[in-house]
């Protein structure tokens, strides 16, 4: 049950014999100070012209002229406004509504501003619809001070006016010839009402919107079958039995934004909870959360999914797919029989039968979790129509070409073409923030705004509208693409007031904009006018007739049905057909921390790890194990603690990319391998930040997945993984778990055991135990949080957000590798082979016979290689604050103190740098700096460039050089929070009490409160029969605890 | 000290003398009384106007002696045009449209309440030039002078005492030297009073005793002088730079009594008190273009002429004074920050100010008496905890504190809680 689970977060720990990480559990820091390197070496230091007497002499010098030199106080100047904002006290936030729309991530959001600094992303908890901001959302205000950004509109290199490519877009807009718009997509109200409005200004104009992680096949499905280009939308907390097959719906799958109604689901309530069955092929965020994960190669995924669709529809059904698969499939349609509009179908394979079939199951179901009546808009992209405009310009038939917000030469499998292309468009101008590879080839570059610069509005989901508006007046001379548009089409609005006119007019039939603005949201009643991309201005006129059919003609639309029955039938046939023809399946895919690579710039977002393999500063080609084998792939660890691994060259179509990094990954499919979108990015970016390779080039026929040729190449790749760091392995229960029949069914105390200790020779629980007096906790405020494992999807918000708020600085790849990384937040992934030992023994005694499904054959094979379908479990790991802290005690300088709140406090300028805290630390949360990372020329991140600092939160201490830093619970957000009540002279609601990581996390995994506060949330969660806490036996009794995860492994 | 020279006395006379012969060549024209007329027109008039200068309304002064002889216009016309001016505009008077017209369609407020009397007595101040200080002036620097001339005696006292000093020890050295002389003449033996050849200080190197004791004493001396030294290295007390521009908090929150969080407001709800903006200063500024003969007068003292310094504030926040419009021209002041907390240490002002209801000056020292602002307080750490013990936490009335004072209280066993007692000296609570 909980505590006999063996779980591995590296598959060398499966190596008895690997010193390495036997060397990594009991060392805290990986690496001596390298004395012996210096001193060690007779030779140079005979040969040393300096001897001990003129060190001693520097040394003296130097002291004594840093003294004389810190004699005379620097003259700080204070510089206050001459006319001051009158919504601006200096040291006061001031939180703004608005929106990210930037073609990939779509989310209602508010901006923290200082001084009218924008410097930290929360969630709106207004919005019904993406309210949430994932990890690169939250890295997004970093973006805005990237050092960079384009200053400034560009012609061949050479800055330049904005009337001279006004007027050369101008005279080509009315030279009749033809003028082509390359987009992202916006969603967005206005700007489609502006195409129109272009289009019917000058005809020759069309509008091609372009997602470089295209969802075609999805769209098209949608379309074929509603009428509408869109995606269906999901709400996955209504779903009670849930089927994935390849969808990363945790992930960006369809736009992203499904994870905090998934983690709803998922908490056990009245002893239910959602089921959650996945078949992939690559280990994704979402196959990592399932109750039940079966690795399948697409194509078995394709038959699979055909499989269901006939058990389900009563037909019968063809092709071969792997036992083990059709076990899970067989004890599902079971389920989903008996709970059919509670379940849900998804599919992440980019193929239109596959997305028609789900649709038609999800359809069948009737399922509550499914609605195609008020669809997502956040993909609109048109792969018909990009490939028409690259023959279009490839034969010379488009005379100008606009782009905004997509980088077509770095993301574009056949970038080669596109060049040819734009080499023989007259004018091609392009609208970036940064400089990339499409911009190198431009004619003019518009430099354009960061949304946080920018007036926008989206409509994400039909009805849910959200506004964007300017968080900071533009850094740079920029221009947002609407606004050249406006002065384009010789218009005297500005897009502020052309938006306004839009809302007015079409969308908020009455209400207020300006409360509209305020709140970043607004959901209409319905009776709006239609206005979403220009493409759906087809599918309005389609729609009504549509209706007209049903009112007057029912045989039309039974004829209608049929055809789509028919449809279906077809798409079912060809999936059970499906064949792979070289044998190895390549699955393409996006990496929560940097998505289609838009921000590839941001160093938090490269620093930050991958949930599933933690690493960072690159992406990598996933493989299974047993491919490995065969293939001759290898991952090592190193004696700095740095994991290394062999090089892949990998074949698509006849398209080479080499170099490859190669992850062994416990639980990818055997005959697939996996590789992630948004890296190798060259152009416009820091040579630091260059990492990866791009996935893009072998994005052939922009579908996700390809038949794909691996071979070994000669080299190795230094990775810059943190899975082995600051392990606690070997410490107990780190995570417990236990299943929902058993919790169901049981005592807390059987699958929460608490550990217990000899005490006077009785076993007594460990918590009742102490060496330490404890402190009275009963007065004032008592801070605690807690972390359910069972809502937390691993999505690494927190880890973002804490970054942005405490300072915490990035370290870089080299640093990151020798264990030096400084998340004070970190999630803690675990592996656990798929049963329990005691499962594992009875597996063992029902063997029956040599071979065959239960032969003991395979099945001691299965039993020694748990990295074939690890389970997996995600922690995030901060500070515990203690109340018996081990740090406290060993502090020679007392810096590390106790507060009365609970919080264990660090005090920076008392710290002389021992590191005793950290290495008395039990958790592996003490992060110590070893160097000074903010103006240190060895280091070229945010922090060290005037532009970069501007998003440092000035309430929190930039750390220095030589000291230890570690989680404060957000103490200058609960200190802020006691004050504003002081002020106002009022009692504390539940709830107020927030720390970044709590209030990042929209899954409502981390819940932080005052369990003083006897009506608080938290207080019913310490209560919880799930509450335990990390390494109980220790005694620290820490502040933070976590709820025991609990899955649904119930199988009929 | 400060130093102030005679130099100005010459002018002051001139000054003096030339605003008699003034006042009693004008006082004849006019009639009505200016002493009246004065107070009455710094009651009504002075937001707006002045009388040697343009505001947001004319110059006044020997307005109706230029009223009539420019326009014609005799006082019955002025005693209508005070008494309801919208009205005048409004009627169509070419010289009222005129006027308004002039100065940006600002209609100048009605005062129906005026008599005809206290405009005639307002007119008579108006035609009479301001009525000079002298005596005052005279007074403050008689005892300038005083002070000066002590700190003068003083120097001499202590030249001539040390003079006297040093005569007296010539004269004894040479009174011995002669003795001397005096003695070998007559062949008298000099007896040593130590032993030949061992001079005293061989004598205290000989006694290990005495030089342990002087070496332990020595080193402990300069111990605690280092220590002294050391601790107040970065300890700024006293700090008094010079300002960009020279603002007197003497005048502004001693003599004029302007409450301190009426400039520094976000003391009130901010972690910084805030420097206050410009447009702070020109609330008031706007119309106190210039300081009184006495503030002026005063200034000098300092070395000071405050018209500059207002000058300066204009010069600064693009205020044109002829045209009374912003320039749009403005150019932020520099100020040099005086108080200067370490980055790792975080104070709240509204913490102290608005919850703990200190007064400024517990920290900031008599600033209502500083003609230059300096750093009263050390701001260093032991500082700050002594206060944090001392100082009762103001709970009464506040519905946070009821609970926990209630619990902590009784804890303590005492009537009120101190900083410290609420949690106040914990590291985490002032460095994060």
């Amino acid at each position: 049950m909980a505590s006999n689970k063996k779980y591995w977060k590296s598959e060398a720990e499966l190596n008895p014999n690997d010193s390495i990480v036997e060397a990594l559990k009991q060392n805290e820091f990986i690496e001596d100070i390298p004395v012996d390197e210096f001193l060690g070496d007779k030779e140079v230091l005979e040969s040393s012209s300096t001897n001990r007497r003129d060190f001693l002499k520097y040394v003296g010098f130097s002291t004594a002229a840093a003294s004389l030199a810190a004699c005379e106080g620097p003259v700080v100047k204070s510089i206050p406004y001459v006319v001051a904002p009158e919504n601006i006290v200096p040291g006061v936030a001031n939180y703004y509504a608005t929106t990210i729309a930037n073609g990939f991530d779509f989310a209602s959001i508010l901006i923290k501003t200082r001084e009218g600094r924008p410097i930290k992303v929360e969630n709106n908890k207004e919005a019904k619809v993406a309210g949430g901001a994932n990890a690169r959302v939250q890295a997004s205000v970093l973006s805005l001070y990237d050092s960079t950004r384009l200053q400034g509109p560009m012609a061949n290199n050479e800055p330049v006016e904005w009337s001279v490519i006004d007027n050369a877009v101008k005279a080509k807009l009315g030279s009749g010839k033809k003028v082509v718009f390359l987009t992202q997509t916006y969603a967005s109200p206005s700007t489609s009402r502006m195409m129109k409005d272009l289009k019917t200004m000058y005809p020759n104009v069309s509008h091609v919107v372009y997602d470089p992680i295209s969802e075609e096949a999805a769209l098209s499905a949608f379309e074929n079958r509603y009428g509408e280009r869109a995606l269906a939308d999901y709400n996955f907390e209504n779903a009670e039995i849930i089927v994935s097959f390849g969808a990363d719906f945790l992930g960006d799958w369809q736009g992203g934004g499904y994870d905090s109604g998934y983690s709803k689901g998922r908490v056990p309530k009245n002893g239910k909870m959602s089921r959650h069955v996945q078949f992939e092929s690559n280990m994704s965020l979402t196959g990592a959360n399932a109750d039940k994960r079966v690795p399948l190669t697409p194509q078995f995924q394709k038959i699979a999914l055909a499989y269901l669709y006939a058990k389900l529809s009563g037909g019968s059904s063809v092709g071969e797919i792997p036992s083990n698969a059709k076990t899970v499939l067989d004890g599902l349609v079971g389920q989903i029989r008996n709970n059919k509009e509670g379940t849900v179908v998804v599919s992440g394979i980019d193929n239109l039968e596959v997305q028609t079939v789900v649709l038609a199951i999800n359809e069948m179901l009737n399922s509550k979790a499914f609605d195609s009546k008020a669809p997502r808009y956040s993909r609109q992209g048109n792969i018909e129509e990009l490939r028409q405009l690259i023959s279009d310009m490839k034969s010379g038939k488009v005379d100008a070409l606009v782009i905004d917000g997509v980088d077509p030469m770095y993301s574009l499998p056949n970038a080669d073409d596109f060049k040819e292309g734009i080499d023989k468009v007259g004018l091609s101008v392009v609208s970036t923030t940064n400089w990339n590879e499409t911009a190198a080839l431009a004619n003019y570059t518009v430099a354009a705004n960061h949304y946080l610069e920018s007036w926008g509005d989206v409509q994400i989901k039909k009805g849910h509208y959200s506004l964007m508006q300017p968080t900071i007046r533009e850094l740079f001379d920029t221009r947002q693409i609407q606004t050249s548009i406006l002065k384009w089409m010789s218009s005297s609005l500005s897009y502020y007031e052309y938006i306004k006119e839009t809302w007015n007019t079409s969308i908020l039939n009455g209400s207020d904009f300006n409360k509209a603005i305020q709140d970043g949201v607004f959901v209409s009643d319905g009776k709006e006018m239609l206005l979403n991309a220009d493409e759906s201005a087809d599918s309005v006129t389609a729609m009504p007739t549509t209706v007209e059919e049903n009112d007057s003609d029912d045989a039309v639309v039974e004829s209608k049905e049929a055809a789509s029955e028919l449809l279906v039938s077809t798409a079912v046939r060809n999936l059970a057909s499906s064949r792979s023809e070289s044998g190895m399946e390549l699955v393409l895919y996006s990496k929560v921390g940097m998505g289609d690579g838009q921000q590839a710039n941001n160093p938090w977002l490269q620093e930050f790890p991958d949930p599933i393999t933690r690493v960072s500063w690159g992406n990598y080609v996933t493989v299974s194990k047993a491919d490995a084998e065969s293939l001759g792939f290898e991952n090592w660890n190193v004696a700095n603690g740095g994991m290394n691994g062999s090089v892949a060259r990998l074949t698509v179509n006849g398209t080479v990319v080499e170099n490859v990094p190669v992850i062994v990954q416990p639980g990818q499919a055997k005959g697939s391998i996996g590789l992630s979108f948004g890296y190798g990015k060259k152009e416009g970016i820091k040579s630091e930040m260059q990492t990866g390779v791009n996935a893009f080039r072998l994005y052939d026929g922009f579908n996700n997945i390809q038949d794909v040729k691996v071979e070994k190449m000669n080299g190795e790749y230094e990775f810059a993984c943190v899975q082995l760091h600051k392990t606690m392995m070997g410490r107990g229960d780190i995570i417990k778990e236990t299943t929902l029949e058993i919790f169901n069914t049981k005592n807390h105390a059987e699958w929460n055991h608490v550990p217990q200790v000899s005490l006077d020779h009785q076993e007594v629980p460990a918590t009742s135990v102490s060496l330490w007096d404890d402190f009275d906790r009963s007065i004032g405020h008592h801070f605690n949080m807690s972390i359910d494992l069972n809502a937390c999807t691993g999505c690494g918000a927190c880890v973002i957000a804490c970054h942005a708020e405490n300072n915490v600085p990035v370290v870089g790849k080299e640093e990151v590798r020798k264990s030096r990384d400084m998340h004070w937040l970190r999630i803690d992934r675990y592996y656990s082979s798929e049963d329990s030992f005691e499962a594992d023994n009875s597996k063992k005694n029902n063997f029956e016979g040599l071979s065959g499904d239960n032969g003991s054959l395979g099945g001691f094979g299965e039993l020694e290689d748990p990295a074939a379908n690890p389970q997996v479990a995600f922690q995030p790991v901060m500070c515990q604050h203690c109340n018996h802290a081990p740090c406290e005690t060993v502090c020679p300088v007392a810096a590390t103190s106790h507060g009365r709140q609970g919080q264990n406090q660090m005090a920076y300028n008392r710290c002389v740098g021992t590191r005793y805290c950290a290495n008395n630390c039990p958790y592996k949360v003490r992060r110590f700096n070893w160097f000074l990372y903010n103006n240190n020329d060895e280091f070229d991140f945010h922090m060290n460039n005037d532009l970069g600092k501007m998003v440092v939160n000035p309430d929190v201490n930039v750390r220095s050089r030589g000291v230890i830093e570690k989680c404060s619970m957000c103490i200058q957000k609960t200190q802020k929070t006691i004050l504003d009540a002081k002020r106002d002279g009022r009692v504390i609601k539940d709830g107020e009490f927030q720390t970044a990581c709590s209030s990042a996390c929209n899954n409502g995994a981390i819940v932080f409160g005052d369990i003083n506060d006897s009506d608080s949330e938290i207080v019913k969660l310490k209560e919880d029969d799930r509450m335990y806490h990390l390494l109980e036996h220790v005694g620290t009794k820490p502040n933070v605890f976590y709820q025991v995860k609990v899955r649904n492994t119930t199988e009929a | 000290m400060k130093k102030v020279t005679y130099r100005y006395h010459i002018s002051k006379v001139l000054v003096f003398s030339l605003a008699i012969l003034l006042l009693s060549s004008f006082s004849l024209v006019a009639q009505g009384d200016a002493g009246k007329g004065k107070a009455l027109f710094n009651q009504n008039c002075a937001a707006c106007h002045a009388l040697g200068r343009k505001m947001t309304g004319p110059a006044l002064a020997n307005v109706e002696t230029r009223l009539s002889e420019n326009e014609g216009l005799d006082r019955e016309w002025l005693y209508k045009w005070i008494k309801n001016s919208p009205g005048m505009i409004k009627s169509g008077d070419s010289y009222a449209n005129k006027i308004y017209a002039e100065y940006n369609q600002a209609a100048m407020t009605a005062f129906p309440t005026l008599s005809n009397e206290d405009i005639d007595n307002i007119l008579a101040y108006t035609a009479a030039a301001p009525a000079p200080v002298v005596a005052e002036v005279a007074a403050v620097s008689g005892v300038a002078d005083d002070s000066k001339s002590s700190g003068v005696s003083n120097e001499i006292v202590l030249g001539a005492l040390a003079l006297i000093f040093a005569l007296l020890v010539f004269m004894l050295v040479s009174v011995k030297k002669t003795l001397r002389r005096v003695l070998v003449a007559n062949s008298v033996d000099i007896e040593s009073e130590y032993p030949a050849g061992l001079p005293v200080w061989k004598a205290f190197a000989k006694n290990q005793f005495l030089v342990l004791v002087t070496v332990i004493l020595l080193l402990l001396g300069s111990a605690y002088f280092a220590y002294g030294w050391m601790m107040q290295v970065g300890v700024d007390q006293g700090y008094e730079p010079i300002q960009p521009i020279h603002y007197s908090h003497r005048i502004h929150a001693g003599d004029n009594k302007i409450e301190c969080k009426y400039c520094h407001s976000s003391a009130r709800k901010s972690k910084h008190s805030g420097i206050p903006s410009l447009n702070v200063c020109m609330n008031c500024h706007k119309s106190i273009y210039e300081v009184a003969p006495s503030t002026l007068a005063e200034g000098k003292q300092y070395g000071i002429d405050y018209n500059e310094e207002i000058d300066k504030l204009y010069a600064a926040v693009g205020w044109d004074e002829e045209e009374q419009k912003y320039t749009g021209e403005s150019e932020p002041v520099k100020w040099i920050r005086i108080h200067n907390l370490p980055d790792f240490a975080y104070f709240n002002h509204s913490q102290h100010v608005e919850v703990g209801q200190i007064e400024c000056q517990t920290c900031h020292g008599p600033v209502e008496e500083m003609e230059i602002m300096y750093q009263y307080s050390p701001l260093t750490m032991g500082w700050c905890v002594n206060c944090h013990r001392e100082t009762k936490v103001k709970t009464e009335g506040n519905a946070y504190y009821t609970k926990i004072h209630e619990e902590l209280s009784k804890k303590y066993g005492v009537e009120s809680l101190t900083a410290a007692q609420m949690g106040g000296l914990e590291c985490g609570k002032c460095h994060y």
